[in-house]
């Protein structure tokens, strides 16, 4: 099995790493304790393994490795980087919108890429957004309050 | 009350919103390696020969261990009925069971040596179908049948469990017969509920090790201690050196219950000598457990002024290759299916059948959703050919508070009329909007399971206090609500307790995180804990005395005081079932004429939950199990097409996606504080579930001119149904 170097930005640190071509971009972050990121249905329509590059939201599952070369990706556990939770994450606490917590981390960067590239979206547009990201406990109201929440607090 | 009742903050909300809550599928430990599963291409076939020698060439494998290869252990488990092979030893009775495990140190070697290894199997006659399985000269599965354990109490029917068998219930009272023959209107119906899957978005996996003599596992396990009574008895430990951890579990709704994948890591830790991890995919989760589809024959009797004479229930559950959890499935399919209404003649038969599909096993709602989609049909085609209003025809037939609907068991805790008329105002009942069709239903369940439960409460030095229970946090929020009553027996805030939870080596004995039984059981135990800690303080130091002081002044420097509690099958909670869970569920739907889409476009919920500890918690469970409702109503069901599963994926398997949800949702509590658990409570967390599928039929009924019979309601079903010139049926 053949390997790249690729340099690449992990929740902003560059670094130079040799990757099997094979290696999935979730398995080489939670390999490396970034386990936030949730492996489910592994066919890219879950949205549990939700990471942002290049500011996209992107399933971990079905993206290769070396297609981080560079590139950027952030995923859930910096948010907080600054000791301050993400507006996000605090809508997401205040709206009851988790229970298992197993979908959590990829609505959360889901909901974060929506709410950069549309600021103030309507319920539709949440709604729609979330469409590619399964939760199996909460019935989604919660969550797409949540978003919406968010959008308020980062208005603010 | 200070903290009770309060929709306080999740407990675990802040480490699941950064990614830091870890689940058994995040840990790892040091000189882990990852096993993998070969399975069976046939659905019912003689093992000749196992050839593992391509898989062992594989670089980095360690070991493939075969059913045959690891005699004399014994590999079977089960808590009814110890009939299931970790592995396959002579024989596989379906498609997907595992035949050998490979183990590796890397999973992309084990999965990669898993494809090589090859089987020899001898074909053999297939059943497929329920209703066959239990005919006359289809192909037995179990010919040598085991004994059941004595672990369940289970209410069992006079039938021989001979053939594919598995389980029966069969019970009755009054002279049905003479009741349908002095009827006015007797009803008569088939009805098909689908087998289903969880899909809890973690797949089952564990990790097994064997330490200092002891076997130690983390798993996805609802029910550690089970796990821990099936794993001492397969490698022969006693219980005090089985050790079951589970940390946060991804999701679970039932279908983590009882042992999946946990014999096989410790069976390659075993073989190895090494920490294995067994991390199944969706797929392989799907070919592991599922849910009990039912084909359920009704009878209902009515006299012309509605009064509800008698129900005949005749019931064929499809309960896969082993029995797993189905006989209690069976029971309490039983027990739920004729609603919670004053009947004078009753009769059940309950039939759980052996087919050559993926083993059966609990998952939410737990056998009433499937009689609930008959009987609450029924009632509503019955108003309709009596001219009376569905919901005048439920209340002159629902039980009151405190009546009985089973001879011998707790009366119902709760007050269904008035729970009914807080669901039909909210749905707007009888004036449906325009083109639209409501649908409404009710059902009780006999909800707690056995209860055992022991809980133990460490007070410390600076004035803290900290919980021991075998509970596992699921997403329910276990954790949270009995922090909340930790704190508040011992008037102390929330940041000054914690709960440790779910680890069989540390925590007290708990049967089962299922039922919807932590609140009321769990928390009353706790209460007892506490209870017990502040006498011990007391006795120490005086009425009235701080604990902290009291510590202090045994210990002379730190130290701590501990309390013990237990709920047992005894004094008040003698009585079974220990709380009736209520569901009454209802929707607002529409049909699309052309494509037989159905929306619903409103869902109500009544949460009869005696007392809300955490109302926003409540909340997220009657929307959650309401919604998982709405899937297996419009969308869920697993398909078989021949000897395999034509849709084992969560693409071909539709759960309910966001743009799903209808629009309005009135989630409503009735607290009457009319519950055994801590301050009035009940259980919460199946209930709004079981009338949806019914609910749902119902409207759909309303709007095409006819009930449909069978869930899922694809559109091409409804369309179907909506072409039919027949009149209702």
């Amino acid at each position: 099995m053949s390997a790249t170097t690729i340099t690449t930005r992990i929740n902003g640190r560059e670094q130079t790493l040799r990757v099997d071509n094979a290696e999935l971009l979730l398995d080489l972050l939670r390999d490396r304790g970034l386990t936030g990121a949730k492996p489910s249905c592994e066919m890219e329509v879950c949205g549990a393994c939700t990471v942002q590059l290049d500011g996209l939201p992107v399933s971990a599952c079905t993206t290769l490795a070396v297609e981080l070369d560079g590139r950027s990706v952030e995923t859930v556990e910096h948010l907080d980087a600054g000791g301050e939770l993400h507006p996000v994450q605090q809508a997401f606490l205040e709206r009851s919108a988790l229970q298992c917590g197993f979908c959590t981390p990829g609505m959360v960067m889901t909901a974060k890429a929506l709410l950069e590239s549309n600021p103030q979206p309507t319920r539709d547009e949440v709604t729609h957004w979330l469409e590619g990201s399964i939760c199996r406990c909460t019935g989604y109201e919660p969550i797409v309050d949540a978003v919406l929440t968010a959008a308020q607090k980062m208005a603010a | 009350m200070k903290v009770a009742g309060q929709s306080v903050p999740r407990v675990d909300g802040p480490a699941k919103v950064t990614g830091r809550a870890r689940y058994a599928l995040d840990l790892t430990v040091p000189g882990m390696t990852h096993g993998a599963v070969a399975r069976s291409d046939r659905a019912h076939a003689r093992i000749l020969s196992v050839d593992t020698g391509e898989a062992e060439a594989v670089n980095g494998v360690l070991e493939v261990i075969t059913g045959a290869s690891l005699a004399p252990l014994d590999l079977r488990f089960g808590h009814v009925v110890r009939d299931h092979p970790a592995l396959a030893v002579d024989r596989v009775l379906y498609h997907g069971e595992p035949v050998a495990l490979v183990v590796a140190e890397t999973r992309r070697a084990a999965e990669r040596a898993a494809r090589l290894v090859s089987v020899d199997y001898e074909d053999l006659p297939a059943v497929m179908d329920a209703d066959e399985a239990l005919g006359e000269g289809a192909p037995v599965l179990h010919p040598e049948r085991i004994e059941r354990t004595k672990d369940e109490g289970l209410d069992q029917g006079g039938e021989a469990l001979v053939g594919n068998l598995c389980a029966a219930a069969d019970f009755g009272w009054g002279d049905v017969d003479a009741a349908l023959a002095a009827a006015d209107l007797v009803l008569e119906g088939e009805y098909r509920y689908p087998m289903l899957y969880g899909y809890a978005m973690e797949p089952y996996n564990a990790i097994a090790s064997f330490e200092e003599g002891s076997l130690v596992v983390y798993s996805t396990a609802q029910h550690p201690y089970m796990v821990r009574e099936d794993l001492a008895r397969i490698f022969a430990l006693p219980l005090a050196r089985v050790r079951v951890v589970v940390p946060y579990v991804g999701g679970g709704y039932g279908s983590k219950s009882y042992t999946k994948v946990e014999p096989l890591a410790a069976l390659g830790a075993y073989v190895t000598g090494r920490p294995v991890r067994v991390a199944l995919s969706v797929e392989e989760s799907i070919l592991t457990t599922r849910s009990d589809g039912a084909r359920v024959r009704a009878r209902s009797a009515f006299a012309a002024d509605g009064t509800l004479l008698a129900r005949d229930f005749d019931v064929v559950m499809d309960s896969g290759a082993y029995t797993d959890n189905s006989p209690v499935v069976c029971a309490k399919l039983a027990n739920r299916c004729f609603g919670p209404y004053r009947i004078g003649a009753v009769r059940v038969r309950v039939r759980s059948a052996f087919t050559n599909t993926v083993p059966a096993s609990s998952l939410r709602g737990f056998g009433a959703p499937q009689g609930n989609l008959a009987g609450e049909l029924q009632m509503d085609d019955a108003a309709d050919r009596l001219g009376i209003d569905a919901l005048a025809l439920r209340l002159k037939n629902v039980v009151r508070p405190g009546e009985e609907i089973l001879p011998g068991k707790r009366g119902i805790d709760a007050d269904l009329p008035a729970d009914l008329d807080l669901l039909t105002t909210s749905l707007g009942w009888p004036n449906a909007p325009e083109g639209r069709g409501i649908g409404f239903g009710i059902s009780a369940s006999d909800a707690g399971a056995h209860p055992t439960s022991v809980a133990m409460v460490r007070l410390h030095a600076d004035g803290s206090a900290s919980a021991a229970v075998g509970a596992t946090e699921l997403g329910q929020g276990s954790r949270t609500v009995l922090s909340q009553i930790l704190a508040e027996q011992l008037g102390l805030p929330m940041e000054k307790v914690a709960i440790v939870a779910a680890d069989t080596g540390v925590t007290p004995y708990e049967r089962t995180t299922g039922a919807s039984r932590t609140t009321a059981l769990v928390g009353r135990s706790l209460m007892a804990a506490c209870a017990d800690a502040k006498r011990r303080v007391a006795e120490l130091a005086g009425e009235g005395a701080e604990f902290a002081d009291a510590i202090k002044a045994f210990f002379g420097a730190g130290g701590e005081i501990i309390g013990v509690g237990a709920v047992r099958r005894h004094g008040e909670f003698r009585k079974m079932p220990p709380f009736w869970e209520i569901g009454c569920s209802g929707v607002v739907a529409a049909v699309d004429a052309e494509t037989g889409r159905v929306r619903v476009e409103q869902l109500s919920t009544v949460g009869d939950v005696g007392f809300a500890i955490n109302p926003a918690l409540v909340h997220g469970q009657d929307l959650g199990a309401a919604t998982m409702g709405l899937g297996a109503a419009l969308s869920e069901q697993l398909v078989y097409d021949g000897q395999t599963l034509a849709n084992p994926n969560v693409v071909d398997y539709r759960v309910p996606r966001c743009s799903d949800i209808p629009e309005r949702l009135d989630q409503i509590l009735a607290q009457r504080q009319d519950g055994i658990g801590p301050y009035g409570a009940k259980g919460a967390g199946e209930g709004t579930l079981n009338p949806v599928g019914a609910a749902v039929a119902a409207a759909v009924g309303r709007i095409v001119g006819r009930y449909p019979r069978e869930l899922p309601l694809t559109p091409e079903r409804v369309w179907r149904l909506a072409q039919t010139e027949d009149a209702r049926v």
